[in-house]
């Protein structure tokens, strides 16, 4: 088991090398990886919603999925799966991107902001752990959305299909793709097409073997006493940190801003910081998974999971369409409504789903 | 033997149930599970609580033996 820890370790400290020089190579501030923002840009590519500032097929998703779905090739770990609660995971996966939005950012993206000095990611973590233990409250109570079932290949296969027909439209760009224009807004920031996806490709394989996920390291360390994913978690801000300082000694301009003001795509509105958290931190524990092992499982065939990858881009469209993302300015009227609302429709998915008496048969 | 199947059980249900059984005591019990990341994480958990635990692939599934 020492293995295990050693293992997922070097994989943190490898990617937090990776999302600090993709940041380096042209994404935006503490955003070398962002599951949630890179999912938004995707569907604004595909005009899923028009925000002109957010929209660029990220290759660091497409990379993710089929690094994540060769190794799982490799190793014969690739097994179609599907059909537990899909309708349920779709809605979860929308609400959990409403909540990321509001924070702005996923769970990997709050270690990376913490790794660059941003504070605000502080509270947004406060609010994760929060609605980690109510995740896990319900998970004592017997919360489970039921089993999945063996999938044909074919089934599987879509979505990493999906995948590389993304890339194609990435490189052929035509006309009906949309992507933001240079200044308009972090869809225009972003490392080179071949650097973002190799780095995606070769996270996705770590994420793949070490079962990266950062909803299930502070899961597993209340309801186990289990910390192996936790260290990956931890291995990472910890790699981010001292690859942001070395960028910055080496180039001269700051990597690393200790501070609550002034920060990158983020806003200064702790409750809303850590509201946003709690309900992807809530969602994500009632998914089985955070954004990033989303992305993995389905590379590895797991079409539930495919399901709320859909409803991630879903939840970016509805979050953009309808106003409720916030921006540097803070959180909007009608998004600080939208995560009332999402916690309160995750806590009732929790609740008909929890039952001690279904337990075990 | 107790006998729990945890196959297609998402993360960490597999653990909870295996949890959940070893607080009865017994001397052996039989997880079956789908995934591999299951068998990790039901093989990980029963060491920690000082059981032996074997594991046989079985077509698509994997039966693991906790034992005292």
């Amino acid at each position: 088991m020492k293995n295990e820890k050693t293992t997922i370790a070097i994989a943190g400290v490898i990617i937090g090398i990776l999302a600090a020089g993709l940041v380096y190579f042209g994404n935006p501030v503490n955003m070398g990886f962002c599951i949630a923002c890179f999912l938004r840009d995707t569907s604004g590519a595909l005009g899923l919603h028009s925000a002109a500032a957010v929209q660029y097929i990220r290759p660091e998703i497409i990379g993710l999925v089929l690094g994540a779905c060769i190794l799982s090739l490799i190793n014969r770990e690739f097994k179609p799966r599907g059909g537990s609660a899909p309708v349920t995971r779709f809605i979860l996966g929308i609400f959990v991107m409403i909540g990321c939005l509001m924070f702005l950012g996923c769970p990997f993206r709050m270690i990376l902001r913490l790794a660059g000095g941003d504070l605000n990611a502080l509270l947004g973590l406060v609010g994760f752990v929060l609605g980690i233990l109510t995740g896990v409250f319900f998970l004592k109570r017997g919360y489970t959305l039921k089993r999945s079932y063996k999938m044909q290949h074919t089934e599987g296969a879509l979505f990493p299909i999906v995948e590389i027909v993304l890339l194609v439209l990435l490189t052929a760009a035509p006309s009906f793709i949309r992507f933001s224009e240079e200044g308009a807004g972090p869809g225009a920031l972003h490392a080179a097409v071949g650097i973002s996806l190799a780095a995606g490709l070769i996270v996705g394989a770590l994420a793949q073997k070490t079962r990266l996920c950062m909803v299930g390291g502070i899961r597993d360390v209340v309801l186990f006493g289990e910390w192996k994913l936790l260290l990956g978690f931890a291995a990472i801000l910890a790699s981010a940190f001292g690859a942001n300082l070395i960028l910055g000694a080496v180039t001269g301009t700051s990597y690393f801003n200790l501070g609550f003001a002034g920060q990158a795509v983020a806003h200064t509105d702790g409750l809303w910081n850590a509201l946003g958290m709690a309900l992807a931190g809530l969602g994500c524990v009632l998914l089985g998974g955070c954004p990033l092992r989303q992305l993995v499982l389905a590379g590895e065939g797991n079409t539930d999971s495919a399901v709320t990858v859909f409803g991630l881009m879903v939840g970016a469209a509805v979050a953009h369409n309808f106003g409720l993302a916030s921006s540097a300015e803070g959180p909007t009227a009608n998004g600080k409504i939208a995560v009332v609302i999402g916690i309160a429709a995750a806590a009732v998915i929790a609740f008909v789903n929890s039952s001690r008496k279904g337990e075990g048969k | 033997m107790k006998t729990i199947d945890a196959r297609g059980l998402s993360c960490p249900e597999p653990v909870i149930l295996t949890k959940n059984a070893l607080a009865a005591k017994e001397d052996a019990y039989e997880v079956i599970v789908d995934n591999p990341a299951a068998k990790e994480n039901v093989t990980r958990f029963a060491a920690h609580q000082g059981y032996q635990v074997t594991a046989e692939e079985q077509g698509e599934d994997y039966i693991l033996r906790i034992q005292r």
